[in-house]
């Protein structure tokens, strides 16, 4: 028995793999005490779930995990079959209090002393009381959409209207909704409402094989594919003991180094677009459609969707081709210092992109804002820095950092990282391993346990998997780290003007579908 | 200001030739009369709906409007508004909560009207399939007139699919991408 935490007060188990993430059973009366005693060590909030555990004769139980120093806790609290209930953690992390409500929304465990008790992920589609994660939910059950009503926050006093936006945007954007209150063009308030591309992602790996479920996990949110896919992989080899040969994991990490180059490419020309400067837009759209061809050629896809696989990659960078990467990225680095240069000196685009859409270092630590936006605001995480697992042990990534949190800083992150994984990308292919692309998967045990960490260009994507019998799955809960940065748009828009509002959620690029499930 | 030109200068023109319709991508019979199919072939206004896709297909309907694709140079843009719109452009999975906004949508949209579905979600429920949460394909909500398959389709996929949209069963009208 190790101790990994011996400031918590808890026994917890090393998880099998390269992650360095212990588990522990806690009491319920315990959760509260253990987390405040986190939060005092500057713990961060991963993720919140539950999962339904009565056809093992037990009852329900809620899932933690938080990041510590020393790598990941996952905590699993035990609670009754009958009205499953837990002292709720939002006061101490408040990004618990939307993972809290979708916990009540699909399995109906109650978190007690929340100070929001509103539906989160549930709309029409099935009525309350129904939990449609729970084991004994019918899948064939259809429910009429009813009426869909959600109290929003009214916003009271002269010359406060309220705009309504969404779900269905003006641009081509993922669906939700924002209700602005605003006094004259100044945003009082902004409340988000959610879930509208809820698609039962979370039971659908239910029904599939652990083989199978590799596929989907790159789809809970498509542009983060690699990321997501690596960090099923990992769950999925930490679960049946199998270890990645060195040139998988290897080519996972140009795979995810260049999904993060792919994806701060297209941000960077939408936000040159959203202040009018649409040359930006045309530039960098254009090394983007370069990069996501070349992918397609070396890898097999634009967007590499399933080229992480369980026990390693699906397809071979051969020496020949290793070269046209090289020579390709040597070309971009060369035409992102023209554009880099062209932004910062561009006065209109800085006009805008300062001071706009703020959260304040304090602010961000306290919501445990994270990802690229954290990073923005004085928040130096990064998992390939912090917990690198294979292949980055020996990378020494340089993690980006700003403390102004304005778009200007998202803005400088994204231009650092791209510098910086072009670095990571050539350290690879310099150094990159011989062997095996892929280890034999066996079938997994039931009731094993695994989880992903992954530093995906957004921000950490989790996934915390249990398997059951017959190479299925007992339990998967994707996280994104969108759950995390939401709210915290609500409070970087606040005192900017409405016609900002889009170059500031631009800014943040958050995923909808990866936090609807 | 001289460096944007420069670089302006020195990226030149790299739009490519636009794909052919291909008349395998449409759903049903031609619903609209030739000469409606002409006006829409020279100006079309596109509404996209995501009715619940994991996000992959609207990257490529970004890259539609890439310089290399640049969609707009065909007569086709996207507007703010289905009241402005000739065609609906609809992806993923219909969510079920995602249902009665992509009805309501279609609703808006003036007569005549076309539909192209993009993704295999769109065209089959894809990896999501139907559940409580997702009513699968969309053509179990709305009338679909061409479906674009792929995971996500790419650009090239998407534009064709648009421009058999607009073209007439019979080939014998000119699409923009003729021109």
């Amino acid at each position: 028995m190790s101790l990994p935490f011996p400031d918590l007060g808890i026994e917890a188990r090393r998880l099998p793999g390269a992650l360095p993430a212990w588990h522990a059973e806690l009491e319920r009366d315990a959760l509260r005490g253990v987390a405040e005693k986190a939060r005092a060590q500057k713990a961060r909030l991963v993720a919140l779930w539950a999962s339904d555990e009565t056809p093992r004769g037990a009852g329900y139980v809620l899932h933690v995990a938080l990041a510590l120093r020393a790598g990941l806790a996952w905590l699993s609290v035990a609670l009754e079959r009958e009205h499953p209930r837990y002292p709720g953690i939002a006061d101490i992390f408040p990004a618990a209090s939307r993972m809290q409500r979708a916990a009540y929304d699909l399995l109906g465990v109650h978190a007690q002393a929340n100070a929001d008790q509103r539906k989160w992920l549930r709309h029409g589609a099935w009525p309350g009381g129904v939990f449609p994660l729970r084991k004994d939910f019918d899948a064939a059950a259809r429910f009429d959409t009813g009426e869909d009503r959600y109290p929003f926050v009214r916003v009271e006093g002269e010359g406060v209207h309220e705009i309504p936006v969404g779900p269905v945007h003006a641009g081509t954007i993922e669906p939700g909704h924002f209700r602005f209150s605003i006094v004259g063009e100044k945003i009082l308030r902004l409340e988000e409402r959610l879930g509208y591309k809820h698609k039962g992602i979370e039971k659908r790996f239910e029904e599939l094989s652990a083989e199978d479920g590799a596929r989907l996990a790159g789809r809970v949110s498509g542009d983060s594919t690699v990321a997501y896919a690596w960090a099923y992989a990992m769950a999925l080899e930490g679960a049946c003991g199998v270890e990645v040969p060195a040139r998988a994991a290897a080519l996972r990490g140009v795979a995810l180094e260049l999904e993060r180059i792919a994806n701060h490419l297209g941000d960077l020309g939408y936000l040159g677009n959203d202040v009018a400067l649409s040359f930006g837009f045309f530039q960098f759209w254009r090394l983007k459609e370069d990069l996501l061809r070349l992918q397609r050629e070396l890898l097999g896809h634009r967007y590499l969707m399933d080229y992480v696989v369980p026990g390693g990659v699906a397809r071979d960078l051969e020496a020949a081709g290793s070269e046209r990467l090289r020579e390709a990225l040597a070309a971009l680095e060369a035409e992102i210092a023209v554009l880099r240069a062209i932004y910062d000196e561009h006065a209109g685009a800085q006009d805008r992109f300062i001071m706009t859409g703020q959260v304040s270092p304090e602010l961000a630590e306290r919501l445990g804002l994270t990802g690229l936006a954290g990073r923005a605001s004085g928040q130096a995480h990064d998992l390939r820095f912090d917990l690198p697992v294979p292949p980055y042990q020996d990378l020494a990534v340089r993690v980006a950092g700003h403390i102004r949190g304005d778009v200007a800083a998202r803005v400088s992150v994204r231009f650092e990282e791209l510098a910086e994984s072009l670095r990571l990308i050539r350290a690879l292919l310099e150094r990159m391993p011989g062997g095996e692309l892929r280890a034999p998967m066996p079938a997994p045990q039931p009731g094993r346990r695994g989880c992903g960490w992954i530093e995906g260009w957004r921000g950490d994507v989790f996934l915390a998997l249990e398997t059951a019998a017959e190479g299925r799955l007992h339990r998967v809960h994707p996280h994104d780290p969108s759950w995390q940065n939401w709210p915290a748009l609500e409070r970087a828009v606040l005192g900017n003007i409405v016609p900002d509002f889009p170059l500031i959620n631009k800014s943040f690029n958050l995923s909808y579908s990866g936090q609807d499930l | 200001m001289y460096q944007i030109l420069k670089q302006i200068a020195k990226t030149g023109l790299v739009s490519e030739p636009a794909p052919q319709p291909d008349e395998a991508l449409r759903l049903g019979a031609q619903r609209l009369r030739e000469t409606v199919l002409e006006h829409f072939g020279r100006s079309l206004a596109i509404r996209h709906v995501d009715a619940g896709s994991c996000n992959g297909c609207e990257l490529e309907i970004h890259a539609c409007n890439s310089p290399y694709y640049n969609l707009e140079r065909l007569g086709v843009r996207f507007v703010a508004s289905p009241r402005h719109a000739d065609l609906l452009l609809v992806t993923g999975p219909v969510s079920r909560h995602m249902e009665e906004a992509l009805r309501r949508t279609y609703d808006a949209t003036p007569e005549p009207k076309l539909v192209v579905t993009i993704g295999d979600c769109g065209c089959s429920g894809g990896i999501f399939g139907e559940s409580y949460a997702s009513r699968g394909r969309v053509s179990n909500v709305i009338p679909v007139d061409v479906a674009v398959p792929g995971c996500p389709p790419e650009p090239a996929a998407i534009i064709q699919g648009i421009l058999t949209a607009v073209s007439s069963a019979s080939g014998r009208r000119s699409s923009p991408a003729s021109r």
